[in-house]
């Protein structure tokens, strides 16, 4: 499925759309850590949170799950939620 | 005279100055890692090549990065920092503190984080693994001040000492929760509090009440520690295990708070200290304006002021406890970054200072390596 990714984690992908693979997003998330390795712990902690500053959206709709299923005709935004300066 | 490589951590990524022989010539490398929040940048003196540096982001995870040919390239840890995993558990917001192993443990190296857990690389820093003796031992989240582990901008784990003699007698500090000492490579721990003051009317006993800001072994003498604490400036000789106030016969409208300590590394009488204003609401600022360096020549009975080349007062800046360092040349010269982003040079063991670089981010660490 098609993956955005933001600016700040173009020095993994090389670009800012790939493609990964996944029935959830954790298994997403894992598929582009084998793909792009360090990625995943960037955007997920030790602890299988979510960081603070990043959001996932999916067909344009927050979600906040992990376990959330998705399949191929998904399109999966990761943004970061920019603060501070 | 040897040359000098200054590795400057700032809030916004990393340089590198390369002094001349003279020291007083330095040539620019950087930025690295632009737009990282960079807490320490460390060269092993053991192959005087592999660096690491810890970073983030304001909006990703923590990462260290790796060089082994001196900061001229670099790449991201395979395995970085990690608390282990299981319900509730911490997560490591950033590393704050880097010290490469004993020079008989080729590739050891240590990391102290935020929230405060210290780590083990065995592979020159490229994979972490927690040390379960320290950040699960009995009693830890107590000592921490709680499972919330939180002053505001985040607890530090930081000063991790290897004694020169003995790879397994380690020393550490925790910015909430006092000094720590292992004499088996980290498989167990012991307070090492004794005589440290805290806030009035708190109890010296409890051991979350104690913040040592930066604590240095004596190289030439490892028998001998300075630390610079939230309560004053104390000397500890071993085996004693009681910390000696030194810092009491520091001028009383300077006083004896700060962050940073260095040690000289050739005489274990002499150390250098930087104040900043520690009354009321804490500025944590130079004292009066007026910044100074102040250094002991007989193991902190007393102090003199060392301020010739600083500005003559209005100077609101500070220096963090890991940005003030000394070189190892015969004759020492000193470093230290300021939080406006200046970095401060002497070359003659504090007696006269010059600005060696300007405008940079806040700086949060300086270390010197001698080639």
């Amino acid at each position: 499925m098609r993956v955005m990714v933001p600016s700040a984690l173009r020095s993994y992908t090389g670009a800012g759309e790939v493609d990964a693979e996944g029935d959830t997003l954790a298994a997403l998330l894992d598929d582009l850590d084998r793909r792009y390795p360090g990625v995943r712990f960037r955007i997920v902690d030790e602890q299988d949170r979510i960081r603070r500053h990043i959001r996932f959206f999916v067909n344009g709709e927050q979600r906040f799950d992990l376990t959330l299923s998705v399949g191929p005709d998904d399109e999966i935004f990761i943004v970061q939620a920019l603060s501070g300066g | 005279m040897p040359n000098v490589t200054l590795m400057i951590a700032t809030r916004k990524g990393a340089w590198l100055f390369h002094g001349d022989q003279t020291r007083r010539s330095w040539r620019t490398g950087g930025p690295h890692f632009l737009g990282h929040e960079i807490n320490h940048v460390v060269l092993d003196p053991r192959d005087g090549r592999t660096m690491v540096a810890a970073g983030k982001t304001g909006h990703l995870g923590p990462t260290l990065f790796r060089s082994t040919d001196r900061g001229a390239t670099w790449k991201e840890a395979a395995r970085p920092p990690a608390f282990s995993k299981q319900e509730g558990g911490r997560s490591v917001d950033h590393t704050f503190w880097l010290t490469p192993g004993h020079r008989d443990d080729p590739g050891a190296w240590y990391a102290g984080t935020s929230p405060q857990g210290l780590f083990r690389s065995e592979d020159g820093g490229d994979s972490w693994a927690p040390v379960s003796g320290f950040n699960d031992r009995p009693g830890a989240s107590k000592a921490a001040g709680g499972s919330q582990d939180g002053t505001p901008d985040g607890p530090k784990l930081h000063s991790i000492l290897v004694d020169p003699r003995d790879r397994r007698h380690l020393y550490l500090g925790m910015s909430g929760g006092g000094v720590h000492e292992s004499t088996d490579e980290g498989a167990t721990w012991r307070p090492l509090i004794q005589g440290l003051e805290v806030v009035g009317g708190l109890d010296p006993a409890n051991i979350a009440f104690h913040d040592p800001h930066c604590i240095r072994l004596c190289p030439s003498q490892p028998d001998r520690l300075y630390q610079q604490n939230h309560c004053g400036i104390y000397r500890l000789d071993r085996p004693s295990e009681q910390w000696v106030r030194v810092g009491k016969a520091m001028p009383a409208e300077v006083g004896d708070i700060g962050f940073p300590m260095v040690v000289h590394p050739h005489d274990a009488d002499r150390a250098w200290v930087f104040p900043m204003d520690g009354t009321d609401v804490w500025p944590r600022t130079c004292p009066g304006g007026t910044p100074a360096v102040y250094a002991t020549r007989d193991g902190g009975d007393s102090w003199q002021r060392q301020s010739a080349g600083f500005p003559a007062g209005q100077v609101w800046w500070t220096v963090k406890r890991q940005s003030m360092t000394a070189d190892r040349a015969d004759t020492v010269g000193l470093y230290f970054g300021t939080t406006s982003g200046e970095v401060w040079a002497s070359v003659d063991e504090g007696e006269s200072w010059d600005c060696i670089v300007r405008h940079l981010p806040e700086i949060y660490a300086v270390e010197a390596a001698t080639a």
